[in-house]
């Protein structure tokens, strides 16, 4: 879509002389101004500039090619097309901050320098700023002195069982210096969407750091804000963090042994599995990135590994990390596409597969066709089941529903071991069970796992 | 004299250097059907004569004559083919694709062979080269019919090498020019009392019974048995009779193999809980063209796998005596007077594996023979369809058939439209098709329902998803049908509709409310306050009219916008249903859109709360005042809030050379496109933009996957196995994973 579409954010200050707000903002309070941003054009102009009190507007009417260009490979359908990002505040309005207020948000004034240096009554209001989680503008502004008043917004008033929007209209009334006002918003007004709309790149930490040193290391959200900021980014994450530590003069913090990722738990369950079985030549039914692809290539015992994924991309991914593996191992291993519900014969012969939680990704009328690509076409003498249980949900805080959008099913225990025994019973297999994770004695283990082995004939 | 030849030999040629094969060769055999050794070795090596290269010349010809015996062409190896292990490797080679080897020996003195390469400038070989392989040939002669080849032909002499004549020799087992019509007869073991001809079960009790029989009967008996054949191809290849089944790549063959597997079927080597042999089940697997028809192992039912059928029904065990009428397909089952022979395992505990689909029916580039042209998908199409065939589609033994793109008409150059019937009536006109039906387009989603009698059945979406609008939907309709009484009048118990599911928030409900609502609910936010800011601004005095008219007129749109998606949402669940694609008895691609209109007008009549009414007008598109009447009524459906109407040839299939004309024409109305292209895409400036859209890649994406839909349904009224429908139906999701801009 080409037409354009405006964002707004107004900034009000009742400190007279209230139109020296056009001094800090160097914007002169009786013109409107254009400038050019990346997200499109922005304009300036004041709606009200008095003694008692001077509001400046920012409108960005935001270029909507610009941001398809941006989400280009991350959405297909009409979605893409007809997209609320345009309206919304969220990151754009972040960049346009930034480009319009650059050197009010450094905190430089030489007209009132002394009023830059200090705290002033301050209102904002972005009529419309994407929010995801619902107490999320009190824990991000409340503990920077912001009185927060964040109203949700239905979705359509002529269907209220939609409920509400993904927006808030956003007020924060304080007294705040300027410059930090506007680099809290900077930081924080992408961290409420959730969903900045460009990549997250290595430099994006230190704009971090540069926007928020001095008051994001003490704010409490400071994981939340490191994590969402980056967008989920791990090992960005951990850098961003390791600094504000510094910064904070704190020791950086350590993940526990015991607390490690289930994930890591699951891998190494499957391989102290495969080792017992003493499987020489390996599947991988459903191997994703390649997370467990990764540590089967460190088995010298292992000689052969195929992973088979049914995701294109997913395997584009593995394809780039076998490339870079050195030849003797590479020709231990090959990845192919391959589907759990389509026979493929060339995966028969095997010592053992895996399927790590990949069933609970298969719609139930589907599985007996999975049985029969697995038990009996591929017929592999062992197959590794992992998959959640659903019983031991209510020992993760915060989670409700099913762990993964995607997930069709998670089963109970007693469901697993049902569906298990009657595909060891209708495929010449016998089966055993195993936990995963702390085996908790009321709720059980996190993760399930059926080791089946064929009966010989 | 005459050479017999079977019909798919692998012919060797031996001879020593000079002896005049690739003469031979040359006057006996097509160009292709020769593989001489010397060619192999100036392909791999530049020079014909380089001995050096002998070892991969042989590779790369073995390589290709490997090719072309899976092919079942004649194949002739000109080599000297003196030495022992070198003929070894090519009976084995025959065997490996059972076909019989056959050997032609030249055997010419010495002296001709010598002077004949004297007379070539390429062979500077001395005489001893020629002595050496006519000692070895001459060592061969005598065990060469011990080495396998099913005949030997040896030409002594130029007078019988220019005399010889090459024949043909069809195989035993063809019988390609017998067209039928043919009755098989499943099993014959105890449909008269004391005749049971095969030996399968109470071997010895048959044997018994014929030393009681006459001397003669005895005699005729061992003549019928050893005239049987293992396996018998009929009408032109489009029939294989086999005792115990036979997989494709064995058709037509012989070989020991061939043969063990039309006995006795193929044996996994392991035993099941009644000690009876695991026979491979080699059915499920098949994707040959021709039928198949066997028995050997008794089945409780006939039933068709992949176009094969097991017929035996285990008269013999109390069963029933079962045969198949070709080419009706008809089966004819009589039950057994009583229990002949108590079977070791019994008859109803054979379970078969549902019909299943292998990775190689679907995946890699393939070429779709539709009946209507051929259809290619590229391998990358086929591999994204297969995650999402995979992971959201439902089970393919009931997803038939999924719907075909449609293209919107060429764009309108005028006022601020961009779509106009005027432009679909045109087209229709420039493609010679007069008598077009437009159709409403309901706004709901479009859902393919399979509705069987029982009122189970199967509703899915454009994509093979599956799709409950309502639980009592499949109920209510096979109500509805019976109370029409089309299940009698179609002469069927399942329909396959082609629908429209209203309101379009029953499926939709995720896209309507995180894409549409909430661009509705930003806009209702921002826009009325940076109407309300500008308007302060410019109060005074700052110049900001530009851009307060710009946000007055945007503020306007998304009210408009709003209204647009709106009017498509809530009520309870109705269907309207346009098309019957297909029922147990026939297709309708050839019946007129107004029958189906009148399908559905019987089924509207029937259950006025379910079905909805998709309202017509036929349109002459040669005649301007018909044309200004389908225009008119365009009109008045879109002011009315209407989504638009479809432009379809009245006739229903059409073709237009090898390519059929556009089944159908989108004419959208201009608030529906807001909501497709935006609040504000009829700003001058977007519209101009808009313009440049290109549709040949979606009008030629929507005759393409249209008659893919055809095949399958075609194939599975027809009765073709799973992979054959399945095959069409994936493809049409294949083609539909090709960038194209989805707005159209």
């Amino acid at each position: 879509m080409r037409d354009t579409r405006p964002v707004l954010l107004t900034l009000t200050t009742t400190r007279a002389p209230a139109t020296d707000l056009g001094y800090l903002l160097f914007k002169h309070p009786d013109k409107a101004q254009r400038f050019d941003t990346a997200a499109g054009p922005a304009f300036v102009f004041y709606p009200r500039a008095d003694e008692q009190e001077c509001t400046a507007a920012l409108l960005l009417e935001v270029d909507p090619v610009a941001l398809s260009r941006a989400h280009r490979g991350q959405d297909t359908g009409l979605g893409h097309y007809v997209n609320d990002g345009p309206y919304a505040a969220g990151s754009l309005l972040a960049v346009a901050l930034s480009r319009v207020f650059k050197t009010a948000m450094n905190g430089r004034c030489e007209a009132r320098p002394e009023l830059a240096a200090s705290p002033i009554p301050l209102r904002v209001h972005v009529p419309s700023a994407p929010c995801k989680g619902k107490d999320l503008p009190e824990r991000l502004f409340g503990p920077l002195g912001w009185q927060v008043d964040a109203r949700t917004i239905p979705l359509d008033p002529a269907f209220p069982e939609w409920g509400d929007a993904p927006y808030v209209d956003l007020r924060l009334t304080g007294e705040i210096r300027l410059a930090d006002a506007l680099r809290q918003l900077y930081v924080l007004l992408p961290v409420l969407d959730d969903a900045k709309h460009y990549w997250v790149g290595a430099d994006e930490v230190d704009k971090l750091l540069r926007a928020g040193g001095d008051w994001l290391a003490a704010h409490p959200e400071r994981d939340l804000i490191s994590a969402r900021y980056l967008k989920h980014r791990g090992a960005y994450v951990r850098t961003a963090l390791e600094r504000l530590t510094e910064l904070e003069g704190g020791e950086v913090r350590e993940e526990p042994a015991e607390n490690r990722p289930l994930a890591a738990v699951r891998r190494e369950t499957v391989l102290g599995v495969l080792r017992e079985l003493g499987a020489r030549r390996v599947l991988d039914l459903g191997c994703g990135g390649g997370a467990l692809l990764r540590e089967l290539v460190a088995e010298p015992t292992v000689t052969e590994i195929v992973g088979t994924d049914v995701s294109p991309r997913a395997l584009a991914g593995v394809a780039r990390w076998l490339e870079r593996l050195p030849e003797r191992t590479r020709e231990r291993i090959a990845v192919r596409q391959s589907s759990l519900t389509y026979g493929d014969p060339s995966l028969a012969g095997f010592d053992a597969a895996v399927l790590m939680e990949v069933v609970e990704h298969v719609d139930p009328p589907r599985l007996p066709a999975l049985e029969r690509v697995v038990f009996d076409v591929a017929r592999p003498a062992h197959v590794l089941v992992t998959t959640p249980n659903i019983e031991h949900n209510v020992r993760f805080p915060g989670l409700t529903g099913l762990r993964h959008p995607d997930h069709r099913f998670e089963w109970t225990r007693a469901q697993f071991r049902a569906w298990a025994d009657a595909v060891a019973d209708h495929r010449g297999y016998t089966v055993a069970f195993r936990p995963v994770g702390p085996d908790d004695p009321e709720v059980g283990p996190p993760t399930q796992l059926a080791v089946f082995s064929r009966k010989e004939a | 004299m005459d050479l017999a030849i079977p019909d798919m030999a692998l012919v060797v040629l031996i001879g020593a250097s000079g002896s005049g094969k690739s003469t031979f060769a040359r006057k006996h055999f097509a160009p292709t059907q020769v593989l001489s050794s010397d060619f192999f070795r100036g392909l791999v090596a530049d020079d014909e004569n380089d001995q050096t290269a002998s070892a991969d010349a042989f590779d790369a010809l073995h390589y290709v004559a490997g090719k072309r015996l899976r092919a079942g062409r004649v194949t002739v190896v000109d080599a000297t083919n003196v030495q022992r292990e070198v003929r070894a490797q090519l009976v084995k080679l025959a065997r490996e694709h059972h076909v019989l080897p056959v050997a032609i020996v030249l055997d010419l003195p010495e002296s001709v062979c010598v002077e004949r390469n004297a007379a070539r400038p390429d062979r500077d070989f001395g005489a001893h080269v020629v002595r050496r392989h006519r000692t070895l040939l001459r060592k061969s002669l005598s065990g060469l019919a011990r080495e396998g080849f099913r005949r030997l032909h040896v030409l002594r002499g130029q007078s019988e090498v220019d005399e010889a004549r090459i024949v043909i020799e069809p195989l035993r087992t063809d019988l390609r020019g017998e067209t039928g019509p043919f009755d098989v007869i499943g099993d014959v073991h105890g449909c008269r009392d004391g005749r049971k001809v095969t030996v399968a079960h109470g071997l010895g009790e048959s044997l018994a019974q014929l030393e009681a029989e006459t001397p003669e009967f005895r005699a005729a008996v061992r003549d019928f048995c050893d005239g049987l054949l293992a396996h018998y191809v009929l009408d032109g290849g489009r029939l294989v009779v086999a005792h115990a089944g036979l997989p494709e790549r064995y058709h037509g063959r012989a070989s020991g193999a061939v043969r063990s597997f039309a006995l006795y079927g193929d044996t996994t080597g392991e035993t099941d809980e009644y000690g009876l042999p695991v026979r491979y089940p080699w059915a499920t697997e098949y994707r040959g063209a021709a039928m198949v028809l066997y028995g050997h192992t008794p089945t409780p039912e006939a039933e068709w796998v992949n176009n094969t059928m097991c017929l035996d029904t285990g008269v013999v065990f109390g069963g029933k005596l079962t045969a198949l009428r070709y080419p009706e397909r008809a089966v004819v089952s009589v039950p057994a007077r009583k229990v002949w022979y108590e079977p070791a395992r019994p008859l109803g505990a054979f379970t078969r594996e549902p019909d299943s689909l292998e990775l190689t029916d679907v995946l890699g580039r393939r070429v779709v023979e539709t009946g209507y042209g051929e259809v290619s998908v590229r391998a990358e199409q086929a591999a994204a369809a297969l995650e999402v065939m995979s992971r959201y589609a439902v089970d393919p033994r009931s997803l038939w058939y999924l719907p075909p793109t449609m293209t919107p008409p060429p764009t309108h150059r005028d006022g601020d439209l961009l779509e106009h019937p005027a432009e679909a009536f045109a087209d229709y006109l420039d493609q010679g098709v007069r008598e077009v039906l437009c159709e409403e387009k309901h706004m709901g989603s479009r859902a393919v329902v399979l509705a069987r009698r029982d009122g189970t059945g199967v509703v899915h979406t454009r994509t093979g998803r599956a799709f409950f609008p309502s639980d009592d939907l499949l109920p209510r309709i096979a109500d509805a049908v019976t109370a029409a009484g089309l299940w009698s009048e179609l002469d069927t118990d399942w329909l396959l509709l082609d629908t429209e599911i209203m309101p379009w928030n029953v499926k939709a409900a995720e896209l309507i409310k995180d894409q549409y609502a909430a661009v509705g609910a930003a806009a209702g936010s921002v826009l009325p306050a940076a109407v309300s800011a500008l308007s302060a601004a410019s109060a005074r005095g700052v110049d900001v009219s530009d851009l307060l008219e710009r946000t007055r007129g945007r503020a306007d749109n998304a009210v408009a916008f709003r209204a647009a998606y709106r009017g498509y949402c809530g009520g309870p669940v109705r269907i309207a249903p346009f098309q019957v694609l297909a029922s147990a008895a026939a297709t309708y691609h050839t019946t007129p859109h107004l029958w189906h209109l009148s399908v559905a007008d019987r089924l509207v009549e029937a259950d006025p709360d379910l079905f909805a009414p998709t309202r017509r007008l036929a349109v002459d598109t040669a005649d301007a005042d018909s044309v200004a009447a389908g225009v008119a009524w365009w009109t008045e459906l879109t002011s009315a809030g209407g989504e638009g109407m479809v432009v379809k040839p009245a006739a229903n299939l059409l073709m237009r050379g090898k390519r059929p004309v556009q089944p159908g024409i989108k004419v959208r109305g201009p608030e529906y496109l807001r909501i497709i292209y935006g609040p504000d895409y009829r700003d001058e400036a977007n519209l101009a933009r808009l313009r440049e859209r290109q549709l040949g890649h979606k009008r030629s994406l929507a005759q393409r996957e249209y008659v893919l839909g055809l095949a399958g349904l075609d194939r599975l009224v027809r009765g073709e196995p799973l992979w054959r429908v399945h095959e069409c139906v994936f493809a049409v999701l294949a083609l539909e994973s090709d960038p194209v801009d989805p707005r159209l």
